[in-house]
């Protein structure tokens, strides 16, 4: 019978089945500070122990501080966080990158770097974003405490299966157009719970034509259209990604890995329960407008009025979305005054999103109004772009350079907003008061973040690139 | 994990599409390595007026006295989107809320809700506009749900919900999740036995 990407993975993964339900076995488990104490303590009540501690990657990323490599930078609570990380990696034979460690950083953007997230691949993660690792054509999905306990327990978890959606991307990009603005165009296309209970498969000569980086720009925000996780299959980019990492197949299984891997697409036959298609040239710089990232527009798009939707759930989520984010239908981006831009997050802060932002950032000075902070998403990536003097570009143009960590995306250390601020993020989530209570966060991509830096209001980065 | 069959209690509304998981407790509150202690800062945003939850905003539905005590929240679609914090549930059961009947829940949320033995049900929009317009009415209105027969009464109102079978069978019998997994343990050594060394 043909299958789909996700139905030869998921296939692969059976270890039994369990009434209506599958036991899936997990290859890999990420971990972090913020959601794994509590498992780590229910395991510990039970005198149960971490089955494959060789299979579990930690970090530290979210509750540190982008200033100082001290964990008791962001005062006792988040200090006593990341301790307990260390004390249970310890105690359970798990390696740690911790602060400081060469190959620290977010985890879904050190976890790649170290090789070890691969084609075919069961990929759990305390964190909804875990859906970036989708990109390698591995099957990466966000669970609960709970969740992340049981993985612990037996490198297993009981779940059932999810519906196929294909989204196909088609023809080239425009210029300006980046991975960002085609899953912010996908999201708005979507809805912001349109893919809830779908596995999606991004496909189309667009999404081949990404480097991995891009990828996981786009598999990252699967989950913002509620979808369980984002696939692409795996070809030679990936390939050419993973060869000699730390953690890739060595030289003398690479050939049986390549093997397997050159399996993992879809039938051609394979039966999606729903597809949705759009062609790259319709595709525009996006920035979202309201308070969760469905709510998107096309840089040169006017605000909508709450009128223009007909669901009456989606008018009065309008209306309140136009409240908290003090915006009049009509109104125009490009009238938009930003106070602060942050450059960072799972989303958008690997080499290629800093690349994009630098040659934004090298045609101007960071406005005087506009507080602007660059979060390299691991200490590889901040060494990367320091050996390409891109730190020396956005220093020179005033942004600050920081030490890798989440940072403003969510604000669990010291990098937040005020009320009424307004940002113009790279991260993935616009939620009322995700940066700060009352801060206005609008997402968009790393050169349009750079943009509206050098502006001090959102600019079409399309006119930056036409210069 | 707490078994739950029957449930009656009163109802407190959020009237709101899409309630994330940051509402339902904000990142500052995520520095805890326990379980406990996070109901006093459900709803931070909306609830308080400050950021040291001295001042309660009286607009907001949970602070209402017509609400007092209740257990039953109802809401509209994908409530609990966004990050997968557990936290969330822990907040909510904390605070006293033992079911929420919604539109429609985002999955990592639902599935958080179930580990926590918290029941979360779906229910079809205009079935959640009659339990609105009931509550309207009535605040006081109270809400029975039985999970054996999958039901929601209130007052003449009566609805079915679906759960999966294991779900059903897990919340009713407080099983844990974790001890039947690894009742099935031969089977995941006969599955890792087969790896390659590289997978």
């Amino acid at each position: 019978m043909a299958k789909t990407l996700y139905d030869k993975i998921w296939d692969a993964h059976i270890v039994s089945q369990v009434g209506a339900d599958t036991l899936l076995y997990i290859d890999r488990h990420l971990i972090h500070e913020v959601t794994t104490p509590q498992a780590f303590a229910g395991l510990n009540d039970k005198g149960r122990k971490v089955r494959c501690p060789e299979k579990t990657v930690a970090t530290m990323d979210h509750s540190i501080s982008t200033r100082s490599l001290a964990l008791d930078a962001c005062g006792p609570a988040n200090q006593l966080q990341l301790q307990t990380l260390l004390q249970n990696c310890e105690d359970h034979g798990i390696t740690l990158y911790p602060v400081g460690h060469q190959k620290q950083g977010i985890i879904h953007v050190m976890a790649p770097e170290l090789g070890a997230i691969q084609p075919g691949h069961t990929v759990v993660c305390g964190d909804s974003h875990t859906a970036t690792h989708g990109a390698f054509g591995a099957l990466a999905f966000g669970i609960g405490t709970s969740e992340v306990e049981h993985v612990f327990a037996t490198q297993t978890l009981r779940q059932s299966k999810a519906k196929n959606l294909k989204v196909e991307v088609t023809g080239k990009l425009p210029i300006g157009v980046t991975a960002k603005d085609i899953i912010l165009a996908i999201i708005g296309e979507l809805g912001h719970a349109g893919a809830t209970g779908y596995v999606i498969e991004y496909c189309g000569d667009t999404i081949a034509a990404l480097s991995m980086e891009e990828r996981m720009t786009i598999c990252n925000m699967s989950i913002e259209g509620g979808a369980k996780a984002g696939l692409v299959a795996p070809d030679q980019t990936t390939y050419d990604y993973i060869k000699g990492r730390e953690k890739a197949p060595s030289a003398a299984d690479w050939d049986a890995a390549v093997a397997y891997w050159d399996t993992l697409f879809s039938d051609s036959d394979a039966h999606f329960d729903r597809t949705v298609t759009l062609q790259a040239k319709d595709i525009k710089p996006q920035v979202t407008w309201g308070t969760n990232p469905g709510q998107v527009i096309g840089v040169d798009d006017l605000i909508p009025a709450p009128t223009d939707f007909s669901d009456p759930i989606t008018r009065e989520s309008a209306i309140k979305a136009l409240k908290y984010m003090d915006l009049t239908p009509g109104q125009k981006l490009s009238d938009l005054d930003v106070s602060h831009v942050f450059i960072g997050s799972c989303t958008n802060s690997r080499i290629q999103d800093l690349r994009a932002a630098a040659s934004v950032a090298k045609r101007g000075h960071v406005a005087n109004h506009v507080t602007a902070i660059i979060v390299p998403g691991s200490a590889a990536v901040k060494l990367q772009a320091e050996q390409e003097g891109l730190d020396k570009v956005f220093l020179d143009a005033g942004f600050e350079w920081r030490l890798p960590g989440c940072s403003m995306c969510l604000g669990m250390n010291d990098d937040l907003l005020k009320e009424g601020d307004r940002c113009a993020s790279t991260s993935n989530r616009n939620f009322e008061g995700r940066q700060g209570r009352g801060a206005r966060t609008h997402l968009v991509s790393p050169a349009m973040a750079a943009a509206a830096a050098i502006n001090g209001k959102f600019t079409d980065v399309r006119q930056f690139e036409e210069q | 994990m707490q078994p739950i069959t029957v449930h009656t209690g009163t109802m407190v509304p959020l009237d709101t599409a899409n309630i994330d998981t940051d509402q339902i407790i904000p990142k500052q509150f995520l520095t805890g390595v326990t379980r406990q202690g996070y109901g006093k800062h459900l709803f931070h945003d909306w609830r308080y007026l400050d950021q040291h939850e001295q001042v309660l905003n009286p607009e907001f539905n949970l602070n209402k006295p017509e609400y007092a005590g209740a257990s039953v929240l109802i809401t509209r679609e994908n409530f609990g989107c966004g990050s997968s914090r557990e936290h969330a549930p822990w907040a909510l059961m904390d605070f006293g809320i033992q079911v929420i009947i919604a539109t429609s829940f985002a999955d990592i949320f639902y599935g958080n809700a179930i580990n926590n033995s918290m029941l979360p049900i779906r229910l079809a929009s205009n079935e959640m506009d009659q339990l609105f317009a009931v509550l309207a009415q009535d605040n006081n209105a109270s809400v029975t749900i039985d999970l054996s027969v999958q039901s929601v009464v209130c007052g003449e109102l009566e609805f079915s919900f679906d759960i999966a079978p294991h779900h059903k069978n897990n919340l009713i019998k407080g099983l844990d999740a974790i001890g039947q997994t690894l009742e099935h343990a031969d089977a995941i050594a006969t599955y890792e036995q087969q790896l390659a060394s590289w997978q």
